[in-house]
């Protein structure tokens, strides 16, 4: 078992021939990812890196079964690009563009929530099941097949995560990249929901950042949910400024809810074994794990 | 991207929303002129003079001030501009003041009291959509009305789908207590708020306060306004309103090399791939009993170039007393990384301050081999925790 994506999932590329998206779509093939084609508006027809080239999503739909998509269209059309997939029936939208405009992220959540959808992002690394899928652009090798599950806001902070889990001799189920947009598809509590609830998964970790509600409820979900599988935590930025945007358009302190100070101290209360080290993730994933 | 309050008041008043009128005065005789021109066009006899920076509080600083004929018109603005303003939101050494506004006086007596408003247009991040924030606390710290009476701040949320409905305008002024002549005025002008807040792609409208004229009018005194940095490619005509002088010098150069830099006042630098990682290496810096000196984020592609710029905008903080290097190399290749540091390194000579960088990832144990056998005063790491260790080693 895993979340999200499997060996089965008929991926598609929106932004195909892109050269974001024609350099990662090379390294997710590589990797053995079931990319089935992709969408690019005017190359209908065509085939690209050995798949075909779609115009619209719904073909793509049609002609090769796609049920995933992952979306490399610049920002200005990535808003369009997330409702044109959910509209054509597309069930797990992956969205890796940054800088897409708050408003437009707006309209498109509004679009797709009675949609039969789950969108992943934007401004996220992706998703990945080692030895099945990596719908994204993480770096493949780190994560080794497992049953730890990760959720996080961060790219490379997701990375380092798996690595020191893979370094203790442990290995990862699915990791989810939720994004650091002040508008994201998947929470951290529906992210950390769908892997507490995978049978698969023994451990999660959740690596959230400074700003927003989002880890104080899922620590609330977890809390009320009565699971016995173990969740590690750590929450980046308590060295951050308050009314300063840390790189992550989201990652910002606005009040004394949103420190990472408080958000920890709700985690803890929760029941999460949260770590104040960065350097101490895979550790703490050993240790809960041997009890 | 922040405005200033006049800025903000254009835009506001370009959708129709009611604003205190003013002109912006460089200098105390600009200023004189602006404040008789203001007087012919608005019959105001009074005027309030408000310096523009970007900081909460002015009123505090003695940034505001109000001047009842020319003479002391003059004299306000003579001794505004060119100030150090220091409020509750600057740093201790204030910020600069190179110009005011000069505005019309809204608080002449007349048939009715005057009363303030609280009203702010932002997004709410738990459910998705824009909502409009407000109170009967006009006038005062909204964080403290927050703490304080809690019960007197409204929401009111807003269906992206149909935009701001009528009945919810109407909502607003009554829970505001409005009634007659001012009621009408605060639905009109909540809708023109909310308007100019979608049409302008802002991220956060805050009107405090908002104003009932003794005559009745609903207007906004002030107004802070921020645009969505994301959308300014479609909002040419915001995106020349920066003003470079409101921001860290260091900071401006910085995203113009394209690298994400926040000055901090600590005495580790840090260059790190991606935000999360750079936050969580600035955490760790503090556990290692020092403090970060900066957050960068030298993205994707860390090459020599782009090392190199990281390097130099870090140098320039002369606090500065460690660096610290973290990539966890993906895409990006450990050893291309090192052979950037190495390269930026000998390129700007000597670096007076000690080097530790960690190197992980994809070829990450080529990489440590290649900053060894450099003979740079460098120091590797693989570790995250090997990398802290390092840095408490140096601070000592």
């Amino acid at each position: 078992m895993s979340v999200l994506v499997n060996k089965d999932s008929k991926i598609i590329v929106q932004g195909f021939t892109g050269s974001e998206g024609t350099f990662h779509a090379e390294q997710m093939i590589e990797y053995g990812t079931n990319v089935v084609g992709g969408v690019t508006p005017g190359k209908g027809g065509q085939e690209h890196l050995g798949r075909p080239v779609f115009n619209t999503v719904l073909e793509a739909v049609e002609k090769v079964g796609a049920d995933t998509t992952i979306i490399f269209v610049p920002p200005a059309f990535a808003a369009d690009a997330i409702m044109e997939a959910a509209n054509a029936g597309i069930k797990v939208i992956i969205t890796i563009t940054e800088g897409i405009p708050v408003a437009d992220m707006v309209k498109a959540a509004d679009y797709i929530k009675d949609k039969d959808c789950r969108l992943v992002g934007p401004n996220c690394p992706g998703v990945i099941t080692p030895g099945e899928a990596k719908v994204g652009i993480m770096p493949g090798f780190v994560f080794k097949k497992g049953t730890v599950g990760i959720v996080s806001k961060s790219g490379t902070l997701t990375y380092e995560a798996a690595d020191q889990v893979v370094r203790q001799g442990l290995g990862i189920t699915t990791a989810i990249g939720i994004g650091g947009d002040p508008i994201i598809g998947t929470t951290t509590k529906e992210a950390v929901e769908l892997l507490i609830n995978d049978p698969e998964t023994e451990c999660v970790v959740m690596i959230g950042e400074i700003g927003g509600q989002l880890e104080a409820d899922a620590a609330q979900w977890y809390k009320n949910s009565g699971s016995k599988k173990p969740i590690v935590g750590f929450i980046a930025g308590e060295t951050a400024p308050a009314g300063r945007t840390m790189g992550h358009a989201g990652a910002i302190v606005g009040g004394s809810d949103d420190t990472a100070q408080a958000k920890k101290r709700i985690m803890r209360e929760c029941g999460i074994h949260v770590v104040d080290s960065p350097a101490e993730i895979g550790l703490k994933v050993k240790e809960v794990m041997s009890k | 991207m922040n405005l200033h309050e006049y800025q903000g008041k254009e835009i506001l008043a370009s959708f129709g929303v009611r604003i205190q009128r003013g002109i912006v005065a460089h200098n105390a005789k600009e200023a004189v002129a602006a404040a008789k021109q203001l007087t012919v066009e608005t019959g105001t006899g009074w005027h309030v003079i408000k310096a523009q920076v970007h900081a909460g509080g002015r009123g505090k600083g003695g940034g505001v001030k109000l001047a009842k004929n020319l003479n002391e018109v003059e004299e306000i603005a003579g001794s505004i501009i060119g100030m150090n303003l220091i409020t509750p939101q600057t740093s201790a050494a204030g910020k600069k003041v190179h110009q005011v506004l000069v505005a019309e006086d809204v608080y002449y007596p007349g048939e009715t009291e005057t009363s303030e408003f609280y009203m702010s247009v932002l997004l709410n991040r738990s459910t998705g959509r824009n909502m409009i924030m407000y109170s009967t606390e006009g006038g005062m710290d909204i964080e403290e009305v927050a703490e304080k009476t809690p019960h007197l701040i409204y929401t009111e949320e807003i269906d992206p789908g149909t935009g701001l409905l009528a009945f919810q305008a109407r909502k607003i002024a009554f829970n505001l207590g409005l009634s007659g002549t001012a009621f009408k005025e605060m639905t009109k002008f909540v809708a023109a708020l909310y308007t100019a807040y979608v049409e302008s792609d802002s991220s956060m409208f805050e009107i405090n306060p908002v104003l009932k004229t003794s005559d009745n009018k609903i207007m906004a005194v002030d107004a802070k306004v921020s645009i969505d940095d994301n959308a300014l490619y479609r909002r040419k005509q915001y995106a020349e309103m920066r003003d470079l002088r409101e921001e860290n010098p260091i900071e401006v150069e910085a995203g113009a090399l394209g690298l994400n830099y926040v000055d901090l006042e600590g005495n580790v630098g840090c260059m790190v791939n991606g935000a999360g990682l750079a936050m969580a290496t600035m955490d760790l810096i503090k556990q290692a009993g020092g403090e970060p000196a900066n957050f960068l984020d030298v993205g994707g592609t860390a090459d020599a170039a782009r090392v190199e710029a990281a390097f130099k905008i870090i140098l320039k903080d002369p606090e500065v007393k460690a660096i610290l290097i973290n990539i966890f190399g993906g895409i990006v290749r450990c050893d291309r990384v090192a052979q950037g540091v190495i390269d930026a390194y000998k390129n700007m000579g000597t670096i007076n301050v000690p080097i530790i960088v960690r190197l992980q990832g994809t070829n990450a144990d080529i990489a440590k081999e290649l900053i060894d056998n450099s003979g740079l005063d460098v120091q590797s790491a693989v570790q995250f925790q090997e990398a802290a260790d390092k840095v408490k080693q140096v601070l000592a």
